[in-house]
């Protein structure tokens, strides 16, 4: 992975908040909010601009000014915790970026996140698309998978975490305070967390 | 969707700049809201902040006697850690700075970070949880901060007015929400402008009983009915969280969209439950305070005064939305 490739990784992911943006705020007007997909949309065209404004030399450069931007641009709980995936994964990854590379940092990223938002597997928040996909990458590193089957396979996995929470009931955020009514609905931020491993998939599909 | 806005995008800003204009006592800059005489000397400065659409909290309690600075986040959406910073260093007046942070998972997060990022000013922060409708466990974020925050930002601002240190401004902070419980009831859901449509279905026959401040839904959904009942359902939950006894401190806050008049029934009501408890409301407060945009509904908090909390709530306050002995 170049840099090219990470701030494409972020144009798409933008793209697709963006295009989802209505979705992602219903789902959190069920449960939380409402203002998941604004939020995340409003926090992504900054990067975007941040991106575009001083272009980073390296995919570390590219996550740690992403993150910084989502923590000091979005506010609200998804500023912070996404801004923290990514910040971490900025000040882990290794040069040069081979796929065990990125994901040793994208498990740091989803660690860091666990850990600010005190939330676990289960739980119905982000890390339930997340944890899934970093245990993909892990595993596909470990079988010797291509790159673009792996992503493939961890953007896959952060689908299914994410329709798995439809059943949960939440016990972090917002929705924790509906209790049982929580219970039936899609977790916006891992449907969000979703959106961005499907973006990486396709922009590391059109590099192939 | 019928709002008095310009666009949705700028509605925060434009109401920030109203303030600003309406308010000579207040200063706006960088999306936060001082004092305009700024910090005095020895004082602990008392910060506070959170999503906008809960007007008159909390820049409508920027002044003497109550809180130094406000940090308003977008609509529902809590500031960025830059803004608290920014008022953070901006207010201390060499006492240090108290923060003081509603129990949402965004706020509290916004707030560590900002506290961390603060250089050379010592911070203490106070979370409030007064909400009972959401129970305090392994399986929440914990309690909600709802009406209380008033209780909280009006005493502690009134003890850092005597120049007491940081320790005891945060201590009677954290007393405060400790003696408070809240309860809120919702007729209708809100409409926040960007997404021009109420955030739930509400039956015209429904309410929905212990909902928080941002339009979300509440813990139970039941058939409308008379306020004495409502306000009976609120005070009968808070009750059985903390016992009403000896001198109450009773507020009954309008969501946004309920006229004064109904809040007044309700207030009658909240009050004989209490008088019916054998406790005594010393002191009262009616009107829209912490409110979710257009919502219709109210809520109910009690603080369990003592003498120091009674002299520290009638102490001078002067602020856009509570003004008093001074």
């Amino acid at each position: 992975m170049n840099a090219s490739l990470c701030v494409a990784w972020f144009e798409e992911a933008a793209r697709l908040v963006h295009r989802d943006r209505d979705r992602l705020t219903r789902l959190d007007a069920e449960i939380g909010d409402g203002d998941h997909g604004t939020n995340l949309d409003r926090g992504l065209t900054e990067v975007r601009k941040a991106l575009a404004e001083s272009p980073p030399g390296s995919p570390a450069e590219v996550l740690t000014l992403a993150g910084t931007t989502l923590i000091r641009r979005v506010g609200g709980a998804s500023g912070p915790l996404y801004g923290s995936v990514f910040r971490q994964m900025g000040k882990t990854l290794q040069s040069p970026v081979t796929l065990a590379a990125f994901s040793a940092a994208f498990e740091e990223g989803v660690v860091a996140v666990e850990r600010l938002g005190k939330a676990a597997l289960g739980d119905k928040t982000m890390v339930d698309a997340l944890a899934p996909a970093s245990r993909a990458l892990a595993l596909a590193v470990r079988d010797g998978v291509g790159v673009r089957e792996a992503i493939e396979q961890a953007a896959r996995a952060a689908a299914e975490g994410a329709e798995a929470t439809i059943p949960m009931r939440a016990r972090k955020g917002r929705a924790s305070y509906l209790g049982e009514r929580s219970v039936g609905h899609m977790d916006p931020g891992a449907a969000s967390s979703a959106l961005f491993m499907e973006a990486l998939a396709t922009v590391v599909r059109e590099a192939a | 969707m019928k709002k008095l806005i310009n666009t949705a995008e700028s509605v925060v800003e434009d109401a920030l700049n109203g303030m600003a204009a309406a308010h000579p006592s207040l200063r706006v800059r960088d999306r936060v809201v001082y004092r305009a005489e700024g910090p005095r000397p020895g004082k602990v400065g008392v910060v506070s902040g959170g999503g906008s659409g809960h007007e008159p909290l909390h820049a409508g309690f920027v002044g003497y006697g109550m809180l130094d600075a406000a940090c308003p986040g977008e609509i529902f959406t809590s500031p960025v850690p830059d803004q608290i910073v920014e008022a953070t260093q901006a207010v201390d007046g060499g006492a240090g700075v108290l923060h003081i942070v509603k129990n949402y998972t965004g706020d509290v997060l916004n707030f560590e970070m900002a506290a961390e990022l603060v250089e050379d000013v010592e911070v203490a922060s106070v979370l409030v949880d007064d909400d009972v409708a959401v129970q305090d466990s392994l399986y929440t974020a914990g309690r909600r901060g709802t009406g209380a925050t008033l209780f909280v930002e009006k005493i502690a601002g009134a003890l850092a007015e005597e120049d007491a240190p940081l320790a005891e401004v945060a201590a009677v902070a954290r007393e405060v929400d400790e003696r408070s419980r809240s309860f809120g009831v919702a007729l209708t859901s809100c409409t926040t402008p960007a997404a021009g449509k109420p955030m739930f279905d509400l039956p015209e026959t429904d309410v929905e009983l212990g909902i928080g401040i941002h339009g979300e839904p509440g813990r139970a959904r039941v058939p409308m009915r008379p306020a004495r009942e409502l306000a009976v359902l609120a005070m009968e939950a808070i009750h059985a969280d903390l016992p009403l006894r000896d001198d109450l401190l009773v507020m009954v806050n309008g969501m946004g969209g309920t006229p004064l008049m109904e809040l007044y029934v309700v207030y009658a009501e909240v009050a004989a439950f209490a008088r019916g408890k054998g406790a005594r409301v010393t002191r009262s407060l009616v009107g829209n305070y912490v409110t979710s945009l257009d919502m219709q509904g109210f809520s109910v908090s009690v603080c369990r005064l003592d003498e120091r909390l009674t002299r520290l709530w009638d102490a001078a306050v002067e602020t856009p939305a509570l003004r008093w002995g001074r």
